[in-house]
């Protein structure tokens, strides 16, 4: 029997919302930081000549699509069916690995362009932002990696999907900061 | 906890939406990015691309919210610790702003 507060809800679920109510208080100052340095920058490159808008959207649907792959692993898991629950944390890690993958093209570009984290304020605050986020995304494909892993040993069944429940909560919520992030950093400039 | 009340937790932790909702958000949370890029790319939509591509992701925002992270269907006091998080963070990031001068009075925002 799960463990519950008072309010009925598991205590690590509670936890999770607590820790999530946390991280918009950190990347909200993440993005408070970029936009207050916004258009401040005295050298280039700045976000009109460098950010790649087709190739964020791409990231940006792949996100949104992962998400959608959690949510439903998280179903599968709760009815208890076993190869869909893996089929679909497969594919959050897949569509995780991608976007990260997309970053890493991003950030390899800028640098060959110029922009660096010393470069202007606009490097700075950008990276420290984005970087961060996909820090984020990492440590969501390490953890459910670490759930593929219990699911194919037969550890994770319908008595445990809270633990996919919160790992979710994490994941979605890493992808509502880049709905975020693509809004006011890539397409308001 | 009573045993009913367990009973009714429980369901309640389960109450979450059906795959066809999943499906049906996401497709709708595809068409919105479409359209954000779409507006990014139109010039007749530049005086307005603000407000504009604010209300597409706070539309995206409270869907992903809602049906995803299932605070439409959970205890209403989860929604509330998530929106205390969210004043705090939205208040940081127009303190900011306005200290810096990004909006405010003569900055014509």
């Amino acid at each position: 029997m799960e463990h519950r507060t008072s309010f009925g809800v598991p205590h690590r679920k509670m936890a999770m919302w607590v820790f999530i109510a946390s991280e918009c208080m950190f990347f909200g100052s993440l993005i408070a930081t970029y936009l207050a340095y916004e258009g401040r920058s005295l050298s280039g490159p700045t976000p009109e000549e460098i950010l790649n808008i087709p190739l964020t959207s791409v990231s940006t649907f792949v996100l949104l699509m992962s998400s959608l792959s959690m949510v439903l692993a998280l179903d599968a898991v709760q009815r208890d069916d076993r190869l869909w629950a893996k089929v679909w944390t497969g594919g959050v890690i897949f569509l995780g690995g991608l976007f990260l993958a997309g970053q890493v093209y991003e950030f390899t570009h800028f640098y060959h362009e110029g922009l660096t984290l010393e470069a202007n304020l606009f490097g700075a605050t950008f990276f420290v932002l984005t970087g961060f986020h996909g820090a984020h995304v990492t440590v969501g494909v390490v953890w459910m990696t670490t759930l593929l892993v219990m699911m194919f040993r037969g550890t994770l069944g319908p008595d445990r999907a809270t633990d996919v429940e919160v790992a979710g909560l994490y994941w979605h919520f890493v992808d509502v900061v880049w709905i975020v992030i693509f809004t006011l950093v890539y397409l308001i400039q | 906890m009573t045993a009913p009340n367990e009973a009714r937790a429980e369901h309640e932790a389960e109450a979450h939406g059906s795959r066809s909702t999943y499906w049906l958000v996401a497709l709708v949370l595809a068409v919105i990015t479409l359209l954000e890029v779409a507006v990014f790319y139109v010039p007749a939509i530049r005086p307005i691309i603000v407000p504009v591509l604010l209300i597409l992701s706070a539309a995206k925002f409270v869907l992903v919210v809602a049906f995803f992270m299932h605070l439409k269907y959970d205890r209403p006091v989860l929604t509330r610790i998530f929106a205390g998080g969210l004043a705090v963070a939205a208040g940081i990031v127009l303190a900011m702003m306005l200290l810096f001068g990004a909006i405010g009075p003569g900055t014509g925002h």
